[in-house]
């Protein structure tokens, strides 16, 4: 689908990515993460054909981006806007429009996404008099109406509350079900972790970190074990830490070299056990571990 | 170029569909002839409501005749200062006016009375006829026949006339040409203010909610920008049109019924009665009807037109990079500095050089510049300009147009896109030399 390679971009006074590769399989929600000023925002503006790159190739369905794939992107920025004194209607006509929708197209399909998205009744409406939650789905219809193959989305859900983030959710997942392609750029771990199949962490202008969810979270796995007992047959070194709560005691021990089912026969020999289960780390916590581990380097 | 034209669309409809602009393009032609009519109507009701002023007049050196016109009359019935103040109180006489005994040489203490005060036209009035009384008799004092004075009375109109290459002669009036140069330069003046603040406004609006992000995604901000400034100067020329249009049936709509009325020379007088005494005949008019009808209205009107469109895009172009490189309103101060000051120099060039002499080399050379040439040249055009001198202007606008055209798209395209950053010349400098 979208295949970046060796891209790099500098400004005047700082180099916002160097030697940048990326993958995007078609169908997926693609999750591109990274601190403030990383360079996500450039390398998004890149794909958008917003700025073009000092060096490097970005290949979008087996071709060199080029303007006629402006019609196949959809892009949500992370600040945006609409004409406050324009009415819905008009807005959207316009928005879709320069897309390259023909108008008989545009009115078709903002009228679908106005039914569906249950807002019928805002279309004579000027973006001044709705709330900024209305205005937001607004935004988000205005950037699928054209019916993008690749959206890319730049925190989504900021500005949402709840009830209206979780429509918005539901529509990413139905986009990605009929075959949208889905780059999503954001700080909520949470919503990565629900959403996304494949994540690339960005810091400092160079990719740290690229993969599925699966194999990233695998991979970063620390080999800790997470042991409660109770009934103790035998005293637990004070090393380990022991948390003692209702008659249960609560501890975290490394694999150290043993197989998984090495360590419980150990710690058969100090209780009964309750549970035994891996620590596996969240998508936060590995991106907190390894923006700090890159910026130390 | 389908996008530009979408972007167009939007900006002039956004803007001509506004009640703001409805009722400045309504309202606006309005007010010019509606001034007028109010002030026919006051006049001509007065004409209408007031009977014959009489004026009592006690003249102690027995040297004036006051002259009786369709207005005044003046009689002289009295001779005693409390009788003749008893016949304005009893309102038998509209007021008097007192000549003492003076010295010609120093005219002092004449004195009108009147129950309410007198208008600015009759004190004129009185004041000329006095005037032209005390100079008469001064003359006769020093032995020059009353006969001669009215001889050598004379009105002096210089008929101008130009040659043409074909010893064709056209009928000139440094009035009307002044006129003409001075109402189109003034026009294209307000023009590009008015429309080259809403271009920066625009931009400003944009970007200040980031809209512009989104805009730049589906087209190039080249074209963002052409389009929203070819838009705007649509919006211009169409309340343009609207006013000529509206102006001109209107105005002839208010002639029209003012002209049924009265005769035109009466609504002269009406107006001032002391320019009604030095026009001569009606033959003024029919000259000055002459003169507008020897004008070349082609080349006139073509012109306008050019340096209107020139002058707006070339200047456009810049309030449009102003726009982009600032966050908001009150930033864009510091740059728009350097934008107005040719635009005041043309406009003061206008004045102080073009409509007085435009042949000189000032003239010459502010009508020449792109800068100053859409204001400059406009105030030459009627008098007449060398064809070379046309085609070298002109080309040199469109030369400048696309040049400023050129630097405000590299300024642009990377100041719409930067926020929080205070610029200055040298960083908008390093803009306009960086190729992305």
């Amino acid at each position: 689908m979208l295949q970046i390679t060796q891209v790099n971009k500098s400004y005047e006074n700082h180099r916002a990515l160097t030697d940048v590769d990326l993958f995007v399989p078609k169908g997926v929600i693609f999750g591109l993460l990274g601190p403030n000023g990383a360079g996500k925002t450039t390398l998004i503006r890149i794909v958008n054909q917003i700025i073009e790159q000092d060096s490097g190739t970005v290949v979008l369905d087996g071709r060199t981006l080029s303007p006629n794939d402006i019609r196949k992107i959809g892009y949500l920025p992370e600040e945006r806007g609409l004409y406050k004194k324009m009415k819905v209607w008009d807005q959207l006509i316009y928005f879709s429009r320069l897309k390259g929708l023909s108008e008989n197209e545009a009115k078709v399909q903002i009228k679908n996404w106005l039914e569906k998205l249950d807002v019928v009744s805002w279309k004579d409406k000027k973006i001044e008099d709705l709330s900024k939650g209305m205005a937001q789905k607004i935004q988000f219809i205005a950037t699928v109406v054209h019916r993008p193959t690749l959206l890319i989305l730049d925190e989504p859900f900021s500005g949402f509350d709840p009830v209206n983030a979780e429509i918005i959710k539901n529509e990413i997942l139905e986009l990605k079900e009929k075959g949208t392609t889905v780059i999503l750029s954001t700080h909520r771990m949470e919503s990565v972790e629900l959403l996304c199949d494949h994540v690339a962490m960005i810091n400092r202008s160079r990719k740290i970190l690229d993969g599925t969810i699966r194999d990233v979270k695998r991979s970063f796995r620390p080999e800790v074990f997470k042991i409660a007992l109770n009934y103790l047959k035998r005293d637990i070194p004070m090393e380990w830490t022991p948390k003692f709560s209702d008659d249960v005691w609560e501890f975290t021990l490394p694999l150290a070299g043993k197989t998984p089912n090495q360590l419980l026969s150990e710690m058969m020999e100090f209780g009964e056990i309750l549970s035994f289960r891996e620590q596996i780390p969240s998508i936060e916590e590995i991106f907190i571990h390894q923006v700090q581990a890159s910026t130390h380097e | 170029m389908n996008k530009i034209f979408l972007v167009i669309q939007r900006e002039y409809l956004a803007r001509v569909k506004k009640k703001s602009f409805l009722i400045a393009t309504l309202l606006t032609p309005l007010i010019f002839p509606a001034i007028m009519g109010i002030f026919v109507w006051i006049a001509m009701q007065e004409k209408e409501n007031q009977s014959l002023r009489i004026i009592e007049v006690i003249d102690e050196t027995n040297l004036f005749f006051m002259e009786s016109s369709e207005q005044y009359a003046f009689t002289s019935s009295v001779n005693d200062l409390d009788a003749a103040k008893k016949m304005v109180q009893e309102g038998e006489r509209y007021g008097f006016l007192h000549i003492p005994k003076l010295d010609l040489t120093d005219p002092k203490g004449i004195q009108f009375y009147g129950l309410e005060n007198p208008s600015m036209s009759l004190m004129s009035y009185l004041e000329s006829a006095l005037k032209r009384k005390i100079e008469d008799q001064k003359l006769f004092d020093k032995g020059i026949d009353p006969k001669i004075l009215k001889d050598i009375r004379t009105t002096v109109s210089i008929k101008s006339i130009t040659l043409g290459e074909k010893g064709e002669e056209k009928i000139n009036d440094a009035t009307v040409n002044y006129a003409l140069g001075f109402v189109s330069g003034i026009l294209i003046y307000i023009f590009i203010f008015v429309y080259g603040n809403q271009i920066m406004q625009g931009v400003i609006e944009e970007k200040s909610t980031r809209i512009v992000e989104i805009l730049v995604s589906s087209l190039k901000p080249f074209q963002l920008m052409m389009g929203k400034i070819v838009g705007i100067g649509a919006v211009g020329l169409t309340q343009f049109l609207i006013w000529v249009v509206l102006i001109g049936t209107l105005s002839s709509v208010v002639m029209g019924v003012m002209g049924l009325q009265m005769p035109q020379q009466q609504a002269l007088e009406l107006a001032n009665p002391e320019l009604a005494q030095n026009v001569p005949d009606s033959g003024e008019l029919a000259n000055i009807l002459q003169v507008i009808g020897g004008i070349d209205f082609i080349t006139l009107v073509s012109s306008f037109i050019v340096y209107f469109l020139g002058g707006y895009l070339l200047y456009g172009a810049l309030f449009a990079a102003i726009g982009s490189a600032v966050d908001s309103p009150s930033d864009a101060q510091q740059f728009m500095l350097p934008v107005t000051i040719p635009l005041i120099v043309a406009y003061l060039g206008l004045f102080v050089f073009v409509l007085q002499d435009p042949t000189s080399s000032v003239s010459f050379w502010l009508s020449i510049v792109p800068l100053t040439s859409p204001i400059a040249m406009m105030g030459r055009i009627s008098y007449g300009v060398p064809f070379w001198e046309l085609a070298l202007s002109m080309t040199l606008l469109i030369g400048g147009f696309l040049l400023t055209t050129w630097f405000a798209g590299k300024i642009y395209r990377i100041g719409i896109l930067m926020h929080g950053t205070k610029p200055s010349y040298k960083t908008m400098w390093k803009w306009l030399k960086s190729s992305q």
